[in-house]
């Protein structure tokens, strides 16, 4: 380098083709960082895409779509894969239908009522929720979930979709519960404060104010969340069994996409074969799946978000 | 105008009103921090008082306490009284929200809502139960705020679409929808142009006789511009008040005229 030389005038010198050996370096090494889980994303796409072709060679896509029964390891096989489906469906829904209205409540009670202290402490409790590995969650569905249940229910099954859903709901509630309230902490408090100015209560401007200003951040949880209902396996493996069923109701055994998954990768189903095979025309369509609503969540989040300075 | 004329006009003027806001030796304190200290005073009807003086004299926490916007600060407290119509303002028996429909407020910083033009102004009176015509009210309101010509063909646009000074237009048309009997603004102008300036201070001169206004403001050539009375405040104290003229020309307290002539601040 240049030796510096203060306050003896005005002087720039310019070294043409410096190298920083150590900047390079560093650049490269966190490129590469970068560039590995990219890597390890396409090869799993490729790998879905490769074992699945395979699968619609022998069987046809119609076929596995909207096909009503799927029995992959008996004969005579079928491969329709509408009771995975609906499975991961009803298991969807039901969580949806609890996690959202009780974490969009809790996300409005945190940032609109509760004070600041009250914040902090409960917070870290429901982000701790998040923690818990979903093995529990599965194990708690199990036995206390389902005897509940079954004080209301009595013909409820041990497996069942029900109870599966519950504890997905309660799992994904933090999710919608945190990124709502942030969400809605976002939303600046001089619109607030306009909202009261004209006599608003705090109802009122939650309901009508706070809420649709943050409303691209809330809808993009709850799609976050939804997705991860989907992709939820272990809670769903143990509690709500493993009987692919297009039924409607919730009180039996079903099995969900992933739970499927899991009873093949952890069987003796020989590799090359067709049943073999399904895990990956399965496990892609779930891929699909998620990969679709977070570009949703993802479009929401840019289309719908106020600008404000 | 002759100055004899001039004399009687304003003594005619003082003699038409009466006094909506009284402040009792009133205190605002922040965790027992003293921003605002025992000041008293009276708001007359129909005319525009200005709060002067220098940062952090709690000028606008005094405003914000007059339609109890300070209920939102975690521990605030207020002592003293302030009545309105007669009635303490923070009596036990009164209503926050009461208080806010009748006392209105416009911010530093305009802060339409993310919706369009027309609702903007309809929602305030739609929760409060105005069972008259909408459209009358949106179109006599944003006329009051001298908007309506500029926006009468996009309502339904948003209102994050208008500039800065018709934002701030649109914040006083929301304000006024709500017919309340006194108006509180906030340094209004303090995030505005010159032109924009000029446009909210002729509106103050037209909106002066429907309602009371008290205007918070640093810059001073406003105060004297718009004001008929005039508050200086420092730390916390209210120096000096009476009619502007008095204030701007023979100040009784030298603080005051040492702040006036800009010698701080």
């Amino acid at each position: 380098m240049s030796d510096f030389t203060p306050n003896t005038g005005l002087s720039f010198s310019i070294h043409k083709g410096v190298t920083r050996w150590g900047e390079t370096a560093i650049k490269f090494w966190l490129g590469s960082c970068t560039a590995l889980s990219l890597f390890t994303t396409a090869a799993i796409v490729v790998l879905l895409l490769v074992e699945s072709f395979d699968f619609f060679m022998a069987v046809s896509p119609i076929d596995f779509f909207f096909g009503t029964r799927w029995v992959p390891l008996l004969k005579p096989s079928s491969y329709g894969v509408l009771p995975l489906l609906w499975g991961t469906m009803q298991i969807t829904i039901g969580a949806a239908l609890i996690a959202i209205p009780l974490g969009l409540a809790s996300a409005i009670y945190l940032s609109e009522y509760a004070s600041n202290q009250v914040r902090a402490w409960i917070k870290p409790i429901l982000e701790l929720l998040a923690g818990i590995p979903t093995v529990v969650y599965g194990y708690f569905a199990l036995t206390f979930v389902t005897p509940m249940l079954r004080h209301v229910v009595p013909d409820i099954q041990v497996f069942n979709a029900l109870s599966a859903a519950i504890v997905v709901g309660i799992m994904i509630l933090p999710t919608i519960a945190t990124l709502s309230d942030n969400a809605l902490r976002a939303v600046p408090d001089s619109l607030r404060q306009a909202a009261y100015a004209i006599g608003a209560t705090s109802y009122e401007v939650t309901t009508s104010i706070v809420v649709p200003a943050g409303l691209s951040g809330v809808m993009a949880s709850f799609l976050l969340a939804i997705s991860r209902a989907i992709g939820e396996t272990m809670a769903v493996t143990l509690a709500a069994g493993q009987t692919p069923n297009l039924s409607l109701g919730m009180l039996g055994s079903i099995e969900t996409m992933t739970a499927y998954i899991v009873q093949i990768s952890i069987g003796d189903t020989p590799s090359g074969s067709i049943a073999y095979q399904t895990l990956f025309a399965v496990a892609a369509l779930l891929f699909f799946i998620t990969l679709m609503i977070n570009v949703i969540s993802q479009w929401i989040l840019g289309r719908f978000r106020e600008v404000y300075d | 105008m002759a100055l004899a004329e001039f004399v009687d006009a304003t003594t005619e003027k003082k003699q038409t009103t009466e006094a909506v806001l009284e402040l009792q030796e009133v205190s605002v304190l922040y965790s027992g921090k003293a921003a605002v200290k025992k000041v008293s005073c009276t708001i007359w009807r129909n005319r525009i008082t200005a709060i002067i003086g220098p940062s952090g004299c709690g000028k606008s926490t005094l405003l914000r306490s007059l339609n109890r916007m300070n209920d939102f600060v975690d521990g605030v407290t207020i002592e003293g009284q302030i009545l309105f119509a007669g009635q303490n303002l923070y009596g036990e028996a009164v209503d926050p929200v009461e208080v806010r429909r009748r006392i209105g407020m416009v911010f530093q910083k305009p802060n339409p809502f993310p919706k369009s033009i027309y609702n903007n102004i309809s929602w305030g009176p739609s929760i409060n139960g105005y069972s008259g015509s909408m459209d009358e009210l949106v179109e006599r309101s944003l006329q009051q705020a001298a908007l309506w010509e500029e926006v009468k063909d996009r309502l339904q646009e948003s209102a994050l679409n208008l500039s800065g000074g018709q934002q701030q237009r649109l914040c006083i048309a929301r304000a006024l929808a709500m017919e309340p009997q006194v108006l509180l603004m906030d340094e209004p102008c303090s995030a505005l142009d010159p032109i924009s300036t000029a446009h909210i201070e002729d509106l103050m001169f037209e909106l002066q006789s429907r309602y009371t206004m008290v205007i918070v403001t640093h810059n001073m050539q406003q105060a004297a511009r718009v004001s008929d009375y005039t508050a200086f405040m420092e730390m916390g104290n209210l120096i000096e008040f009476g009619e502007t003229d008095q204030i701007f020309t023979r100040p009784e307290k030298k603080r005051t005229e040492e702040y006036v002539t800009g010698r701080f601040g």
